[in-house]
Order: structure tokens, then sequence, then C-alpha cells
């Protein structure tokens, strides 16, 4: 908020609003530290800053982008807008997988709602799907953690009926991810 | 009582690094206060300063100020060697990493906002890939990702514009006079 009298710069004064801005730009009288020069010159540097990006008389914005800014915005923008349905559908499950004692027992699509049964270790799990979701419907387990867990809707879900050894594990579109623990993209 | 004996040598691009730093911290600091609606979120206005300096100064001077606006602007907020601090820091090196690569593309066809927007993805690409090995150990962190590159579009188109407009104008006399180094060393 001073030295701004010594400042050799013609153009700056110039280039700030010539609005109200500019009575407003010379209103502090009496600088209290005339030769503090960094302050003055990270102030100016602000002000410079607001003055520009705020007044007027300057190229309209369109003028400051180039044919490859379009280009590049427009790629950039169909890649963002791609990016929506890829990555939720990534996440949606289309299948369930039943397992004992790991070994695959059986794969239920998850468009027709249906009830299976698995012989476990204890007693029969039943297995509940719905079109997009899963559920473990009754187990035999004593505590009844993976019953409780409710409805499985997204890809790689699982719910681990232990007692049983019984495992419903939800997988998606690419058939591939549900040998991972982690994705990276 | 005894001046100081060490004498570090200071010179006029120096100065012109920190001041530069110094606007890119403010905007840090003014930044701060804006509420976000998403942590990660935010319009990174000090990245105006830094592509003003790269296509003014180049991409050394860029550097410095982009991270002496991480180190310096997590110690104003308070949050240096914080998990944002970190996240920061990964998003302004890969930023810069693109930048560097970005600043070769024809000046006849690129400007600015080119520069901006890529390094708005870099930053934001960076800041997830360290949250995903880091801090959230789950894959879950790319379902915001559509949400994250939508934020990095729009503030990094945004910010390119403001850096273009400050740099379409003429002068860059009252950042570079050279008379300053000399008042600046007898105040202090």
């Amino acid at each position: 908020m001073n030295e701004r009298i010594p400042d050799p710069a013609p153009g700056r004064p110039k280039a700030g609003p010539s609005g109200p801005g500019a009575g407003d730009d010379r209103e502090p009288p009496s600088p209290p530290f005339p030769e503090r020069g960094l302050g003055g010159k990270h102030t100016d540097l602000l002000r410079e800053l607001l003055a520009h990006a705020t007044g007027d008389g300057h190229l309209p914005w369109r003028r400051l982008l180039k044919p490859g800014d379009w280009l590049l915005l427009v790629c950039a923008a169909a890649l963002v807008a791609a990016s929506y349905p890829l990555l939720w559908r990534g996440g949606v499950a289309d299948r369930a997988i039943v397992r004992r004692d790991g070994q695959l027992v059986t794969e239920l699509a998850l468009n027709i709602p249906r009830k299976y049964a698995v012989a476990g270790a204890i007693g029969t799990t039943v297995i509940e799907v719905q079109p997009g979701r899963a559920r473990v419907l009754s187990d035999p387990g004593p505590r009844q953690y993976c019953v409780q867990q409710g409805w499985l809707t997204r890809a790689n879900a699982v719910a681990i009926c232990a007692p049983n050894h019984v495992t419903l594990q939800l997988a998606g579109r690419s058939g591939q991810n549900g040998g991972y623990d982690t994705l990276n993209y | 009582m005894t001046r100081s004996t060490i004498e570090l040598p200071v010179t006029a691009d120096d100065y012109r690094i920190a001041r530069y730093a110094a606007a890119a911290i403010a905007l840090t600091v003014a930044e701060a206060a804006l509420p976000s609606p998403l942590p990660g979120i935010k319009p990174g206005l000090a990245n105006i300063i830094v592509l003003v300096v790269l296509t003014r100064y180049g991409w050394h001077d860029a550097a410095w100020v982009s991270l002496l606006r991480v180190v310096a602007g997590s110690l104003v907020i308070g949050q240096f060697l914080a998990p944002g601090f970190f996240l920061a820091l990964a998003g302004a090196l890969c930023s810069l990493g693109v930048l560097a690569l970005a600043q070769h593309l024809p000046p006849r066809f690129f400007g600015p906002v080119s520069a901006s927007v890529l390094a708005a993805f870099a930053h934001i690409g960076g800041q997830i890939a360290l949250a995903r090995v880091w801090l959230v150990p789950h894959d879950g962190v790319f379902y915001l990702l559509p949400l994250f590159a939508t934020a990095a579009l729009v503030f990094g188109t945004i910010n390119g514009l403001v850096a273009a407009r400050l740099l379409a104008i003429p002068v860059a006399a009252p950042v570079t006079t050279p008379a300053t180094p000399p008042s600046v060393k007898a105040a202090s």
C-alpha cells in the first residue's frame, strides 16, 4: 500500500481501473513506511492482479483462447463427460458368485429374482438375488454377520458366512476385476 | 546488538521469485477461507501466478514459486506436514512435471489456458494417486474422480483465462524493475 510514487512504470496506473476504482487507488495519503520495498511491491502485484481481473477495456475473454486451447478444452470436456458413466457403471454388479471353502459353487446373474440354497459345513445358507443386488437371506451361523450385512449392490462387495464356509461376492461387468483386492487406473 | 555476520548473496532473481511466491501464498491463504463442497476441490488461484511466472520467466522460476507456495502457504495456514500438505505437494509436483512438457507446445496454437487445464488435471491426478496409495487405500476414492475432473476442468479454464488476461497486458515492467534490490537491501 506504499511506494507507489517512485514506480517508474508508466503503464500500471494507466492500466488500472479507470472508473470508480481509480480514486480509491489514490486514497491512502501518507505511506507510513516509504522504503519497505518488498511489501509495497507485493501488494502492487496483488493490486495489479485484482485490478486487471476486474477492469474493463481488455480483450474479450474468448480472444484469449487459441485454436489449440479450444481443441484441448473440447477433448478434456469429452473425457470428463465420459468418465461419469464409465466410473459409475464400473461399480455396478451384474452377477453374484457363491463359493464354498473357496471353491466356486455357482454364479447367479443379477437380472432375475431367485433364491439359491448352498449346503455348507454346518447347514444350509440361502442366497437371495434380486435385480441388481443380492444378499444372504438365512444362514446357520451363530452370529448372523453375513445376514445382517443386508443387500450387496456394488461390484466386489462380499458377505462372508465363516461358520458355514460360504461366501457371496458380487462381480462387475469386466470379469477380471474379481481376482484383485485393489485396482489402479 | 551485534550485526549478523552471515551475508547471503541475494540476486535479482531471488527477489523476483520471492515477490511472485508471496503473491501466490497470499492467494493460497485467501483461498483457504473459502468453504469447499468436497475436500480437495479448490479453485487453485495460486496457480494463476505459477502460470504467469512460467510464461514470463520459464519453468525454473515457476517451479520455485510453486514449491515455495506449497511449503510457506501450508506454514501460514498451519497445515505443514499435515496430510493436506502432502496432497498439495504431490499435486504441485505432478502439475510442474506436466507444465515442463506443456511449455513446449507450439505457442501459436496453445496459450495459458491449455497449460492451466493440463496442470489442473495433473494436480488432481497427483492428489488422487497419493490419496489412494496413502490416505484412503481403497478404490472408493476413484468414484469421486468425475467430480474432481470436472472441478479441474472448470477451475483450470478459469485460472488459465485469468492468467492469459494478465499476460496479455503489455506492462511487465512494475515487477521486473531492476531498481528494487538495492532499495530492499538498504531497508533490511
